[in-house]
């Protein structure tokens, strides 16, 4: 399948971050490049998504929907904090664990 | 938390069809009235949900091809033959109907009068539809600064906004329309893909340090961005919108 980018992820990380997302910047933790969410490759499979480092390839957040509730996993993209990010509880969490 | 404080929650809301425009035999735009809507940006999209009888939805994403300054908030879809969403906003929605939406979403592929310019948007086939929002917001905000389109369609019966196309021109944006499969016999635009040669006479020298955006099919896009970086102009002001079929 064709690969789109972070801005076809947009609503689904609105909606787990409460925040519009797509112009944070994060760095890929496999090969340090630096990028906004909207230029990361995303291989959006309704309803979940991977999202890829452009820069190495490696899988940098995954975007899974477990009985209707989103979770975002993303330890391999870290996220500056200020750019957008902000997580459920005000900070960026690998996991929402409420 | 200030930033928590002003962050929203996304929420689904219901429009209602205003009027439907057949813009190409495969594209309609469609005109919604949204009340509460709390205004966009030229380039955002919003996310439509269809559901189903048996509660089955469906979700797809359209870039809004309004600008900011217009009374409606309007969508153009192009009908994709093995769409779960696209038939069904394309054939069966009707004016009176509702449709339900949320956003606007995105901040990325967003182009502001204050950003400056000059603006340098590139389309591939419907990728032309956040650029007829941000021409709109363009010609609202007194054409502060040069505009241009590069639009790529395959036939001029496919090009979807002719008749818009030609008004904004006429106010002085800079459109260029270059036509990849087939063109009338009088035809005085360009033909052919959008390569390195035809941006190296379009696109203004990186000296002039255009906002690029460009939107379309992924390989377009990619195609263009890299011709455009090679060419010497800055990543950092090259934004890139990807769209293709998505979901099951």
């Amino acid at each position: 399948m064709e690969a789109l980018d972070g801005n076809a992820i947009a609503g689904q990380l609105f909606e787990y971050f409460g925040n519009e997302m797509t112009t944070a910047f994060g760095t890929c933790a496999h090969c340090g490049t630096r990028a906004p969410i909207a230029e990361l490759v995303v291989y959006a499979r309704a309803p979940g998504a991977v999202v890829r480092c452009r820069h190495c390839g490696n899988v940098v957040m995954v975007l899974v929907p477990v009985r209707g509730e989103l979770r975002v996993y993303s330890s391999a993209f870290r996220m500056e904090q200020g750019s957008g990010a902000n997580g459920p509880s005000g900070q960026h969490r690998d996991e929402k664990t409420e | 938390m200030a930033r928590a404080a002003i962050s929203g929650r996304l929420i689904w809301r219901l429009g209602r069809v205003v009027e439907l425009v057949d813009e190409t035999p495969r594209c309609k735009s469609l005109v919604l009235e949204l009340p509460d809507w709390r205004g966009h940006r030229a380039g955002q999209h919003v996310d439509v949900r269809l559901t189903a009888e048996d509660g089955y939805q469906a979700e797809r994403s359209y870039s809004i091809a309004s600008a900011p300054e217009d009374e409606h908030v309007v969508l153009t879809v192009e009908r994709l033959e093995d769409g779960e969403v696209s038939p069904y906003l394309t054939e069966v929605l009707r004016p009176g109907d509702e449709l339900e939406l949320r956003g606007p979403i995105g901040g990325y592929f967003v182009w502001e009068s204050s950003q400056g310019g000059p603006l340098l948007m590139i389309a591939g086939g419907s990728g032309v539809v956040p650029f007829r929002a941000m021409l709109r917001h363009w010609a609202a905000s007194r054409r502060a600064v040069r505009a241009r389109l590069l639009y790529s369609s395959r036939t001029l019966e496919d090009t979807i906004y002719r008749k818009e196309l030609e008004r904004v021109a006429e106010e002085g944006a800079d459109v260029q329309l270059t036509l990849t499969r087939q063109w009338p016999a009088d035809w005085r635009g360009h033909r052919g893909r959008v390569d390195r040669d035809l941006l190296a006479e379009v696109a203004w020298p990186p000296q002039q340090r255009p906002l690029v955006y460009i939107c379309g099919p992924t390989a377009f896009v990619e195609a263009v961005a890299e011709a455009l970086v090679d060419a010497g102009h800055e990543p950092g002001r090259i934004k890139t919108e990807r769209f293709g079929p998505t979901g099951a």
